[in-house]
């Protein structure tokens, strides 16, 4: 028991982050119309691709090959998550503003 | 902790800056007019957080290196990344945002794996693997690990490569492999010592044959609900990395993305009418289907000539999309039939279901593709409340949402979704392949309506046959 106040008491911070974060991201999309779901979904998915900085920071300290390869693949993973994630949830909503410029 | 410097403190307000530009992102993502903008503010958060990363970040003094190597490895994810999603059919939307899913998942797990090995002795020495350390590393592994593997089963199938596997037993089964897991978590967290990675090893094995097992068995018309699911997985997943690492922008952009992605999923299982337990396990199926089976139903063909005279003497016509369209590349034609019957002065309109193709949102995207003006799309409710009035309901390559047993049929899976009531129009025509089932696989009394008759091909010719049909009129 005492293990895991003690837990709680050490990142006391970041649980308060953790649970304020929590009602951010119920807040923040609640009221999402239906024709967005998609977008909204890719656009969170490559927001997930934050990731990479453990990638990165494991890379960085790296002090193996194995480390380094695994890094290296993990890095590689990361970006692809960002990056892709980014350029697709941008091509869908290209879409939507030619619509929106046609109204 | 680290102790202060001028460039910790940097870093730190660049995460605090990038978390900022996650939730603004976010909270712009979800209305149409600032979508794109909001995107592009969480990608800009994103290379803020990385950059100032490789630059600022110290870990027990020693800045980050083989920067070289990193950047190699950025630039080779950035190139594919973005090939990949640049050259993407729009109709493969869905696979590829799984794909680069399961990307994120195996990087959370690869962190994991890696961290494994560096768990301070002292907090050995004084707790054992009873510490918040193992248990963070052990849940990141775990959860990026079923993410990855979910992901690619999700990708799989959407991409017609890995077909449904319907049995009960599966879920028996998935329930043991759950159990399996949380129960090797408190076996390795009850170790005096640091165990033998082969016991990392066989956690990690089994946990992405449960990503394969937990999304085998779920249907295809389902996936888009689970990479939601899956999406959120990755967050926390992300989230227990920034754990690790006391890193405020892993721990805020991994929460907000895995409460949100939970809120959009449970969203998604509103719009079909169903809960998510529900989706996970599985109820639509073929064999509980049939109750309503009137025995001699009659399936009546429409000719091209017939057809293309029906529609060009009608005065309100509904075009109902659905995946068939997608797959057929057909909405450029569609578009062109559109324009035709405008230009003979028929009111043409489209009638989206919320849940239409393979994800929320898909044909209003694909439409758009084709150039259709955001005024004539309709959502269900309106095409409804207009249905009356309207004299022939085209449905190109929709099954489930045009069913009608959702509205009349008690012992159908897909009673209670709501659906576009083409049967209530004057005449109906269902183009389509062939009498083969829709995704959820079950019998559509539409096709047997009085009202109906089927016009059967592949949407795309039969749609560029019925142009030149109404052209010759």
């Amino acid at each position: 028991m005492e293990e895991v106040l003690r837990f709680f008491y050490d990142n006391r911070e970041l649980i308060f982050i953790i649970i304020l974060s929590i009602f951010l991201g119920i807040e923040v999309i609640s009221h999402v119309p239906a024709v967005l779901h998609t977008p909204l979904m890719s656009g969170a998915n490559a927001i997930h691709g934050v990731v990479i900085i453990g990638a990165i920071i494991v890379m960085g300290h790296a002090d193996n090959i194995l480390a380094m390869v695994l890094g290296f693949i993990a890095v590689v993973l990361g970006t692809l998550n960002v990056v892709g994630g980014f350029v697709v949830t941008d091509r869908m909503l290209e879409m939507f503003k030619k619509k929106k410029t046609k109204n | 902790m680290e102790v202060f410097t001028s460039q910790i403190s940097i870093l730190e307000m660049s995460y605090i800056l990038a978390s900022v530009l996650f939730v603004l992102g976010l909270k712009k993502l979800s209305h149409p007019a600032t979508a794109r903008n909001g995107n592009l503010w969480a990608a800009g958060g994103m290379v803020l957080a990385i950059v100032f990363t490789i630059l600022f970040h110290k870990k027990d003094g020693a800045h980050i290196g083989n920067i070289p190597w990193i950047l190699a490895a950025l630039l080779i994810g950035t190139v594919i990344g973005w090939m990949a999603a640049k050259k993407v059919k729009m109709t493969a939307m869905p696979q590829m945002v799984s794909l680069f899913n399961g990307m994120g998942g195996a990087c959370a797990a690869l962190i994991s794996l890696m961290e494994f090995p560096h768990i301070p002795e002292a907090l050995i020495v004084r707790h054992g693997m009873l510490n918040g350390e193992t248990f963070t590393i052990l849940m990141g592994l775990m959860i990026g690990s079923v993410s990855f593997s979910g992901s690619m089963i999700a990708f799989g199938k959407l991409d017609d490569k890995i077909g449904d596997v319907k049995t009960k037993l599966m879920r028996y089964f998935n329930l043991a492999f759950l159990v399996l897991l949380v129960a090797m978590v408190v076996y390795i967290m009850l170790m005096q010592g640091k165990p033998d990675m082969i016991w990392i090893y066989l956690f990690t094995a089994l946990a992405l044959i449960y990503g394969i097992t937990f999304v085998l068995p779920i249907g295809g018309a389902d996936m888009p609900v689970v990479i939601s699911l899956l999406n959120s997985f990755t967050g926390v997943a992300a989230a227990f990395g920034g754990f690790l690492y006391n890193n405020q922008a892993m721990l805020t952009g991994g929460i907000l993305v895995g409460s949100s992605g939970t809120i959009l999923t449970i969203l998604m299982c509103k719009a079909m009418n169903r809960s998510l337990l529900n989706v996970i396990i599985g109820a639509f199926g073929g064999s509980a289907v049939g109750a309503a089976d009137d025995g001699d139903k009659t399936v009546k063909e429409i000719s091209l000539s017939d057809a293309a005279v029906l529609l060009s003497y009608s005065q309100k016509v509904l075009i109902v999309p659905g995946y068939g369209l997608a797959v057929a590349q057909a909405q450029h034609l569609c578009h062109e039939l559109d324009d035709l019957l405008t230009s003979k002065g028929v009111e043409v309109k489209y009638g989206i279901h919320p849940v239409a193709g393979r994800m929320p949102g898909h044909m209003n995207v694909l439409l758009a593709e084709a150039d259709v003006p955001y005024e004539k799309l309709t959502e269900m409710e309106d095409a409804n409340n207009e249905m009356n009035n309207t004299d022939v309901v085209i449905v190109v390559g929709a099954n489930d949402v045009v069913n009608p047993a959702a509205e009349d049929d008690p012992a159908s899976p897909i009673y209670g979704m709501p659906v576009i009531k083409a049967w209530e129009a004057k005449n109906v025509i269902v183009m389509k392949r062939s009498m083969a089932k829709g995704y959820a696989a079950i019998e559509n009394n539409l096709f047997y309506h009085v009202k109906n008759r089927m016009l059967f091909g592949d949407a795309k010719s039969s749609m560029q046959k019925l142009i030149a049909e109404i052209k010759n009129l």
